[in-house]
């Protein structure tokens, strides 16, 4: 794709792109990174999001869909700004995961897949984060926070809130 | 004439899945204890279904790529621990494979359940109910409880297109028809979303289907989850007969299954499909082969004769009035006027035999030299060069086969979509090089090993060029490496389209012929352009493209006509216009609106017109006589590559007659012995063994009629059998030494030409009169102006091209 084409997406990360599609002997085969790279600039993959990506790589928007709609971690909807992501596979479950999540659902008024009214949380249940020695584990966009208990959640809300206001 | 190969009785249709496989050594593995051999890297659930077992399965689906996403097809090899897939295990020597065991029907079971856990078992009501693959599995396997108690998830059932319906919950992702979409159309509207118990087959619009509306992916699907929207809800399967017949739309001829069910008026057609997937189609029809056929059943469809009355309106009458009526007045102007003095025009709509007759009616008995049609190719050019050479005339499954071809013109995906579905097929299962040359940008690039543009004027260019002008072309980038690259091609099949007649198609066809190997097959627009073309419906040329005088055998069955050229169907129009002419005689075309006749001009004349419809030139006809569409009869057509194919009556309209059975009603009524046009009952008495086709013998009666068909002894009882007319056109019609034994088993029979043809330069100087109409993917003319489904899918069609360019 030539400089001047549109683009969503920040100088940086059209260049990014531009690179990741001559990178493997297939072009679709940086589909993902892309997607993944996409989503974390503009926080979901939207229509354009897909249409663009398919227009880089030179495969259709089904395509794209055929593959974004296998993956959990790609989204079609708007997420808070900070994705608390709860673990509640085996290790995080026996010890304790549930009740974190369950405590996140209570202080945050919402549920699986929620976004609270002010954009800045999103909670989703998921499965194994790869932390299980320090299980019940939890993943905040990319940031991890282990050895929870229940008692911690508000600490770390508060200090994503803090985060927030602090402009960063 | 060149027969079909035998085996193609019994594999018709069957594209060679690896085709590499047949230059692999056999090898000989053991199958339940019988002893097989096969190429060594078939495909073992292939390698058994040639052997007569027959391994289940929904994913794999022959032509398409592997899946291996059902399980159905397990089986057990020895040494191997776990239960292999049929589908991708490919044969070597010495292996040993059990197909059917108890650990492998459990096996089946299992799946069979997982694929029930969500289905709606609502065989009662589904479309597939009665030819439903997993119907018949669940059936075999008996997964008649379930381990599994979770509740059903429904979803409502979605319209994708006027055409397509899908319903998701009785899907089992066999994944057919996104390959079939995809691989087989290159059309790729179709893929899965989402994962697991959620996944789920997708259209490309989001909810609904931007794509060639051509069904294939309904065909396909293994149960109930995509249906047709022209017969959901309509009838159940072992309600309808099923006839074999030529779909009517475009001169490539697919092989299209009729399913009819008794209606207050005749037959109606509920559903076209290919059933059996034989002739040279196999899988595939387009959407016109699948969806359009209700013009049968159009309110507009003539069932009446119509007498113009002294008002000058045209009234209904009976069709003895209407006959007798047609023939006092052409014996009026024949007796007034002599010969030549009414002009026919014919169709290439009607079957092979209509057009035998009608020119054997117009040349004997209205002794009528003007004869003509609508010719959308310029076959005769092509015959004549073709005359004395053997083997150059391109069938289709020649086309589909070979190794090289060079498509010239013509836009095959949207005006002969087989030929479309051919040339994928052969590129992608055969490696086939496609070379496409083209003033306009056309889809089958896209499999075009090599593809060349320029202007409309290039194509004559690009024959200099090939013949070794080496300044033609020169300023068209990639021309240098095109020809070189065709030069080097040991075998070529040559396919052009109606850009070349007359003095190109000769040039073109010159360099074919100074080189081995090269084929030629020429495109033409109806379903029997081809057909009526070599029946001779020109006023200068016979059936078999002979000259007017000569001596032989069709010039004895011809006698007595006049023998000096006649005129075309502008001139034709023209005399009409002018008092030249007393009479017209007009079979399935409308000549008024090809011309542009103007209204009244042909007052003077007395027009008669068969057709289906009140078409511009009926409503100005004195008698209009309704005709039998091609569903509705029994003969034969020939497609644009020379394949002869039976067409079987499917349909009945009360109130309307075949144009042949119209054709010797006439000849009656003008007092001709209606003996010395339809050759029936030669044989001196009555030779069948009538009585015998039923009751106890009546298995033996009926070989003993095959046996008497395949060689042409079958007893011709009526002078409306059309089946006497093929017995003369096999006889005197030059390349129509058909193959009946193919032909009445429901494969194509290939023509070749023959010699003694009108000498190519005389060919040349004459008009060649071709007008292409280049018909859509939707669009057939008359009979798809009055096809519901297809006016549908244009206007669907035509609301999402407007959406794509907002």
């Amino acid at each position: 794709m030539s400089a001047e084409a549109m683009t969503l997406f920040s100088p940086e990360l059209a260049a990014r792109l531009d690179a990741l599609v001559e990178r493997y002997p297939a072009r679709r085969s940086a589909l993902i990174p892309m997607l993944l790279y996409a989503q974390d600039e503009v926080g979901y993959l939207s229509d354009a999001v897909i249409d663009e990506v398919a227009r880089r790589i030179g495969i259709t928007p089904l395509d794209v869909r055929n593959v974004a709609t296998y993956y959990s971690m790609l989204r079609f909807q708007p997420a808070g700004k900070f994705n608390v992501q709860v673990c509640t596979n085996i290790s995080c479950m026996l010890r304790g995961g549930y009740k974190i999540f369950d405590r996140f659902q209570e202080r945050l008024g919402i549920g699986h897949k929620g976004v609270t009214a002010d954009g800045l949380f999103s909670l989703e249940e998921v499965e194994c984060i790869g932390a299980c020695c320090w299980a019940p584990a939890i993943q905040v966009n990319y940031d991890f926070h282990d050895e929870l208990t229940e008692e911690q959640v508000d600490a770390i809300l508060a200090q994503y809130r803090s985060q927030n206001a602090g402009g960063r | 004439m060149r027969t079909t190969p035998k085996s193609s009785l019994f594999e018709a249709g069957q594209p060679n899945v690896d085709e590499k496989s047949e230059c692999m050594a056999d090898v000989t593995f053991t199958v339940d204890g019988k002893k097989l051999t096969a190429p060594a890297g078939t495909l073992l659930i292939e390698a058994c279904r040639k052997a007569g077992i027959e391994i289940p399965a929904f994913c794999y689906y022959p032509g398409l790529s592997l899946q291996a996403a059902c399980r159905m097809c397990v089986v057990r090899q020895e040494k191997v621990p776990k239960l292999q897939t049929a589908c991708t295990t490919p044969v070597a020597e010495g292996q040993v494979f059990i197909t059917e065991s108890a650990e492998i029907a459990q096996a089946r079971k299992a799946t069979l359940q997982l694929l029930l856990g969500n289905h709606p078992l609502d065989c009662p009501v589904c479309d597939a109910g009665g030819e439903c693959e997993l119907q018949d599995m669940t059936f075999k396997y008996g997964a008649g409880e379930s381990l599994y108690v979770e509740a059903k998830q429904h979803r409502e059932e979605q319209k994708w297109s006027p055409v397509v319906y899908f319903d998701r919950p009785r899907c089992i992702l066999c994944y057919r028809c996104v390959r079939m979409c995809g691989e087989g159309m290159d059309v790729w509207a179709l893929g899965i979303q989402n994962r697991g118990v959620t996944a789920v087959i997708a259209p490309n619009g989001g909810d609904h289907l931007d794509c060639e509306q051509c069904g294939m992916c309904i065909d396909v699907c293994p149960v109930g989850a995509l249906t047709s929207g022209t017969y959901r809800y309509k009838s159940r399967p072992w309600e309808m007969n099923h006839v074999s017949t030529v779909c009517t739309h475009c001169a490539d001829g697919c092989k299209v299954t009729l399913g009819v069910r008794s209606a207050n008026d005749g037959m109606e057609i509920v559903r076209a499909d290919n059933r059996d997937k034989s002739g040279i189609n196999g899988d595939f029809l387009c959407a016109k082969g699948r969806f359009g056929f209700d013009f049968v059943e159009s309110a507009e469809r003539l069932t009446q004769p119509l007498v113009r009355n002294a008002a000058g309106v045209l009234e209904p009458t009976t069709w003895e009035k209407a006959i007798k009526h047609v023939g006092q007045r052409f014996g009026a102007i024949l007796h007034e006027h002599g010969a030549g003095s009414i002009g026919v025009i014919g169709s290439t709509r009607t079957t092979n035999e209509e057009n035998y007759l009608l020119q054997k009616f117009a040349r004997t008995v209205l002794r009528t030299q003007h004869i003509d049609h609508e010719r959308t190719g310029d076959y005769a050019t092509f015959h004549g060069l073709l005359a004395g050479s053997k083997e150059r005339a391109a069938s289709h499954r020649d086309i589909a086969a070979a190794p090289a071809i060079l498509l010239l013109g013509g836009n095959p995906t949207e005006e002969h979509p087989l030929l479309a579905w051919s040339l994928r097929t052969n590129v992608r299962l055969h490696q086939a090089r496609l070379y496409v040359a083209n003033s306009k940008a056309i889809r089958l690039e896209r499999q075009a090993a090599h593809s060349l543009h320029f202007s409309e004027d290039g194509y004559d260019a690009l024959v200099r060029r090939l013949s070794g002008d080496g300044a033609a072309l020169a300023d068209v980038t990639g021309a240098g490496a095109f020809c070189d690259a065709l030069g080097a091609e040991e075998s070529l099949v040559v396919v052009c389209g109606a850009e070349f007649r007359g003095a190109s198609l000769a040039a073109l066809m010159r360099w074919g012929l100074s080189r081995p190997g090269v084929k030629f097959a020429l495109l033409s627009d109806s379903v029997n352009a081809r057909g009526a073309a070599d029946m001779g419906l020109y006023p200068d040329l016979l059936p078999g493209y002979l000259p007017l005088a000569g001596e032989q055998p069709l010039h004895d069955a011809l006698a007595g006509m006049p023998t000096t050229s006649g005129k075309d169907a502008t001139a034709m129009l023209e005399a009409a216009a002018g008092g030249g002419l007393q009479g017209l005689l007009v079979v399935g075309a409308d000549p008024f609106a090809a011309h542009g006749v103007t209204e009244g001009a042909l007052k003077n004349a007395f027009v008669v017109v068969q057709d289906c419809f009140l078409t511009r030139t009926a409503a100005e006809a004195d008698v209009v006589l309704p005709t039998a569409s091609l569903y509705e009869k029994t003969g034969t057509v020939t497609n644009c590559y020379g394949d002869v194919q039976m067409v079987r009556k499917a349909a009945d309209k009360a109130g309307v007659k075949s144009d042949f059975e119209i054709l010797v009603r006439m000849a009656g009524a003008m007092g001709v012995d209606v003996r010395t046009l339809v050759p029936f009952g030669e044989f001196q008495g009555v030779r069948a063994d009538m009585g015998q086709t039923r009751g106890a013998q009546a298995g033996e009666a009926d070989r003993h009629a095959v046996w008497l068909a395949a060689n042409g002894l079958e007893p011709k009882l009526s002078p409306f059998d059309p089946f006497a007319i093929l017995d003369e056109m096999e006889r005197l019609v030059q390349g129509y030494a058909l193959d009946r034994l193919n032909l009445f088993a429901g494969n194509e029979s290939s023509t070749e030409p023959g010699t003694g043809f009108v000498s190519i330069d005389a060919l040349l100087q004459r008009k060649d009169g071709v007008v292409a109409t280049h018909p859509g993917l939707f669009d057939s003319g008359l009979l798809s102006e009055r096809t519901g489904a297809l006016q549908a899918i244009g206007k669907y069609q035509a609301a999402q091209a407007a959406q794509a360019a907002d």
